[in-house]
């Protein structure tokens, strides 16, 4: 056994965390400043956030991640990094040339207390920001939150470093995707496209970390919202937030500050939530649902109706990041399954009611834990197990132990392709997920069905 | 069907230094100018490399921290020891099974806490107040779920600055238990420069905390510790299939497929062997001063240096029994390896390789390429220090500069009861006058050929720089280089984590890496990078069909 050491009888525990269902702040605002084209990443702490950070990533995309450093040292800890990021910004528009620098702090610099705010300023009266060139700044802590509320105060630094309003609306809604794959990314762009909603997607890693092999490296590939794109998200008709965790802080902030209304909606994740997606994406932009969009539901809707009596009761265990899950517990209701356990390391009560309501129909006691972990989650596995695991890679070690199916889905997949290319998101993408879980669930049959009952036809 | 790439002809070396500074701020270049070496190494003269130095703010490094020099190198391979990281769940989570450290735990009640990630998760208020009260709670709920052998705590940043006392924390709480060894790492992040301050940090405590803690007798003979191995793709497991064959017992290997116990019986060894000489010299030397246990570098990279290597330990023991069966051992291995090596070399003869990592590798490797024929363009490391270019006779002349002087030195000395020379010293002198080199490594640079280039820390900027100029058939680094390299068309071989890929040590380990290597550099995946249109891209009047 991997996990042999996880007992089935569950302590109470408060001091240690026992594998994570979160990583740190920092990765978040990394992956979200990936996002705007033209855009280096920027850490500002100790050399080996950045590497940590790049090497996830790099590992989840199979994509070359490029992000700098401030390579603090002992000196720097002591005092204080403006010194190591005032270098790092004249160093890195002089050699790598981007448009943006997106610095995020880690839990170094944040500790020690540097203000971003100041050190921009100061480079800005040292010319050490070329003309037309920008720096933004995401306070990042990593003893705050988790990866998702990196990524949340990223996008929101996004929109309050460059959306301006000048009274002139541009005729387009705002709609930020949160933490979903570069495929997903895309697979809203055409979505929208569909319906006919003209729309500015911030962040938006497609093209960025799905991008061809051609033989030539681009450091800052073809992909990613643009600075001008941004700056008229101040304009816009309305914002559609996709998630709570990951996209309402930067809406609120539109609302707040650039007066663009917005709307909170959950990740368009299975048919209930891409319906609400598309139904807010019509009425905002002022539009009908075409027929193509139609389509498209339909078949998902027959896919779910052909193949419902695989699905029924099958009992799952989740872990991963509160928006994506909620969207995810709410499809597996939707498809008569029963989402048994659910665990996520980012803090918030709210997510367990969001889920507890999601779930209150549902024919069994669901688990859920906001801050919890997988080996909490492995533990209520040992109780009563499962049909089937929805989560991360980690979790092929519960799967492998207990010989329970695992979809991946989440962050990070460091042992499968694939995500970058295919989205999960809208209609198609539930296609995907319906598709891969009956295959895992056939598959099991087809493996573990006796001679006698083992069948041709599913 | 490999692509046909244009090679960089009438490049001087001298040039190409200069097109590799010429973009950077005047600063910046007079720094990397003292780290990018052409090598003019002609007889005994080497030049002089800067290295173990500040990596520049915003210039995109390979190199990591401290604390992943420590928790994630040295001590992630040890798979009974619980290692709990204190700090936000960043560091934990990061360095949670991605070096690919194999372990073998099969023996019944074996443990195994590799597939665990421990942290104390710390939250702001830890950071205001203080995290020394989660982090002894944290270590009795580790100890009540599991009851180990051993416990290590590894600071991140903010416990440096918070001020959290972590070894009296440890200290404390293996009182309270008295069958739990605890003990703590202060490798906050920002110490030193790299890595590399991380190794030294983490054989410091291993040494103070572990090594002798048992003295029962181990049985075999001709009884060595491996250091410096950390089994990455399950390089060590061929090392002991080797070493078993040849009848020579490894008591302890620091620390690939190692456990507690090894380290605590590494002092009942008579030999050790130094293969990351960057990584793990520190522990080599604090072994021979406090025991008496000389130490050799060996490389078992390389089926002639794994036979060499080999040779060297036969002659150590100055045994005929071992030195009969090394030599039967090595001859009934070579003949698979050059088999295979020789038909290689028909495909990958005279194309070239460059090799950016670690503190070892980037020398080691060189020699397996040579095997198959290929040459080494260029190569550095990311964390070393001169004496790993230029060898140790230098060491006397390193600067110790600030970054350096606060990674603790702990003073060794002569163990009272249980110093044992594992030599006569005129029995030393004989081995050595016969050629025999005890703490000797002469460093990468008098391995490479003249022109050549070295680079210390190289960049993320002079990496494509390099492929573009030189278009090398291979390139070497870690994870994070790999796609920026392959987004160029050359093909990218991680030197850190193999990979999906290994063993690459010892005989079985040289075949896989010449094989590798074939399909590497020999691949088609690399001509399908343009379309079939794109080479005539204008449409002309007349379709096919008309």
């Amino acid at each position: 056994m991997l996990l042999r050491h996880t007992p089935k009888e569950i302590t109470e525990r408060s001091a240690l965390t026992i594998n994570p269902a979160k990583t740190c702040q920092p990765i978040g605002a990394m992956y979200a400043a990936l996002g705007i084209h033209g855009c280096l990443p920027h850490s500002h702490g100790s050399q080996g956030c950045c590497a940590y950070h790049r090497s996830a990533l790099t590992r989840h995309y199979k994509e070359p991640i490029a992000a700098a450093t401030s390579s603090f040292t002992e000196g720097a800890s002591v005092f204080g990094g403006q010194a190591n990021l005032l270098q790092a910004i004249q160093n890195i528009f002089t050699v790598y040339e981007p448009d943006v620098i997106a610095v995020h702090t880690t839990c170094l610099s944040e500790t020690i207390g540097d203000d971003l705010n100041q050190i921009r300023d100061k480079a800005q009266k040292e010319g050490k920001i070329p003309e037309g060139k920008h720096v933004i700044g995401a306070n990042t802590p990593s003893y705050v939150g988790s990866h998702v509320t990196g990524f949340s105060n990223m996008v929101k630094a996004m929109a309050a470093a460059f959306a301006t309003r000048t009274g002139h609306k541009n005729g387009k809604v705002n709609v930020i995707p949160g933490w979903v794959e570069p495929s997903d990314m895309e697979e809203i762009k055409r979505l929208a496209a569909m319906v006919g909603v003209p729309i500015i997607l911030f962040p938006d890693t497609s093209g960025v970390l799905n991008a061809p092999l051609t033989g030539e490296y681009k450091m800052f590939p073809d992909g990613g919202v643009t600075v001008p794109e941004l700056i008229s998200s101040g304009d816009s008709l309305g914002t559609l937030a996709l998630g709570e965790w990951c996209s309402a802080d930067a809406a609120r902030w539109l609302d707040a500050n650039c007066k663009v209304p917005c709307m909170i909606l959950d990740m368009p994740f299975g048919l209930k939530a891409t319906d609400r997606f598309i139904d807010a994406l019509r009425t905002v932009g002022g539009v009908s649902v075409p027929e193509e969009v139609m389509k498209e539901r339909g078949q998902m809707v027959d896919f779910i109706s052909d193949m419902h009596q695989y699905f029924y009761h099958k009992k799952v265990a989740l872990a991963g990041d509160p928006d994506q899950l909620i969207a995810m517990v709410e499809f597996l209701v939707t498809l008569d399954m029963i989402p048994a356990y659910v665990v996520t390391g980012t803090p918030g009560k709210a997510f367990e009611r969001r889920i507890k309501e999601l779930t209150k129909d549902v024919p069994y006691e669901c688990q859920v834990k906001a801050k919890g972990d997988m080996f909490l989650l492995h533990q209520w596995i040992k109780n009563d197990p499962v049909d089937l695991l929805i989560g991360n890679t980690y979790l092929k070690y519960i799967a492998r132990d207990e010989d329970i199916p695992l979809l991946r889905w989440g962050f990070p997949i460091l042992d499968r392709v694939g995500h970058q290319y295919f989205p999960t998101a809208g209609y198609k993408g539930g296609l995907r997920l319906l598709e891969k879980m009956l295959d895992l669930f056939l598959s099991r049959r087809d493996r573990d069905d006796p001679e006698q009952t083992f069948e041709l036809v599913y | 069907m490999a692509a046909t790439k244009k090679k960089l002809v009438n490049w001087e070396p001298a040039n190409v230094k200069e097109e590799l500074l010429k973009k950077y701020p005047p600063k910046v270049a007079r720094k990397r100018a003292k780290q990018i070496m052409i090598n003019e190494a002609e007889g005994s003269e080497t030049p002089e490399v800067m290295a173990n130095v500040r990596t520049i703010p915003g210039i995109i490094t390979m190199r990591g921290c401290t604390y992943a020099g420590c928790k994630g190198v040295i001590l992630g391979p040890t798979r009974d020891i619980v290692n709990i990281t204190h700090g936000p769940i960043g560091c934990g989570f990061y360095s949670w099974l991605t070096r690919r450290n194999q372990t073998d735990a099969s023996a019944e009640g074996a443990e195994n806490y590799m597939p665990y990630c421990f942290s104390t998760d710390m939250q702001d208020e830890d950071i205001i107040f203080g995290g020394e009260k989660k982090l002894a709670k944290a270590i009795r709920e580790a100890y009540e779920l599991f009851h180990p052998k051993s416990i290590a705590i590894f600071a991140t940043c903010p416990v440096g600055l918070i001020g959290d006392d972590i070894h009296a924390v440890a200290k404390k709480a293996k009182e309270e238990f008295g069958d739990c060894n605890v003990f703590a790492f202060s490798c906050e992040g920002y110490k030193g420069v790299s890595q590399s301050a991380g190794h030294h940090i983490a054989n410091n405590q291993i040494f103070k905390h572990v090594v002798g803690e048992n003295d029962a007798d181990k049985p075999g003979e001709y009884k060595i510790n491996l250091l410096g191995e950390y089994n990455i793709g399950g390089d060590g497991f061929e090392i002991d299939r080797i070493l078993k064959k040849c009848g020579i017992t490894g008591l302890a290997t620091f620390s690939g497929n190692s456990t507690y116990d090894q380290f605590a019986s590494a002092h009942k060894a008579d030999l050790n062997c130094v293969m990351c000489h960057r990584s793990i010299n520190y522990v080599a030397d604090m072994l021979e001063t406090k025991f008496g246990i000389p130490w050799i570098k060996v490389n078992f990279i390389g089926a002639k240096s794994t036979a060499k290597s080999l040779r060297k330990i036969a002659q150590y023991f100055d045994d005929k029994k071992l030195m009969e069966r090394v030599e039967a051992v090595i001859a009934e291995e070579m003949p698979e390896v050059d088999a295979v090596a020789a038909d290689v070399k028909t495909r990958a003869e005279g194309k070239t390789a460059m090799l950016f990592v670690g503190g070892s590798r980037a020398h080691h490797y060189q020699e397996l390429f040579a095997e198959i024929g290929m040459k080494t363009l260029a190569a550095g490391y990311e964390f070393a220090h001169r004496d790993d270019y230029e060898g140790r006779h230098v060491i006397p002349d390193i600067k110790v500069d600030a970054d350096s002087k606060n990674i603790e030195e702990i003073e060794v000395e002569a163990d009272p009861e249980r110093y044992n020379p594992r030599k006569p010293v005129e029995e030393m002198k004989k081995l050595e006058e016969a050629g025999f080199q005890f703490k000797h490594y002469d460093g990468m640079i008098p391995d490479m050929d003249k022109g050549t280039f070295i680079i210390d820390d190289l960049n993320q900027y002079e990496a494509d720089k390099l492929v573009e100029l030189f278009k090398p058939d291979i390139f070497c680094a870690g994870i994070k280089e790999k796609f920026s390299i392959q987004k160029l068309g050359i093909p990218m071989k991680q030197l850190h984590s193999y990979d999906s890929g290994g063993p690459y040590a010892g005989f079985q380990g040289a075949i896989n890496f010449y094989k590798e290597i074939d399909r590497l550099v020999n691949s088609k995946v690399w001509s399908y990078m343009k379309a079939p249109w794109q080479d005539n891209p204008e449409l002309s009047a007349t379709y096919v069909w008309e």
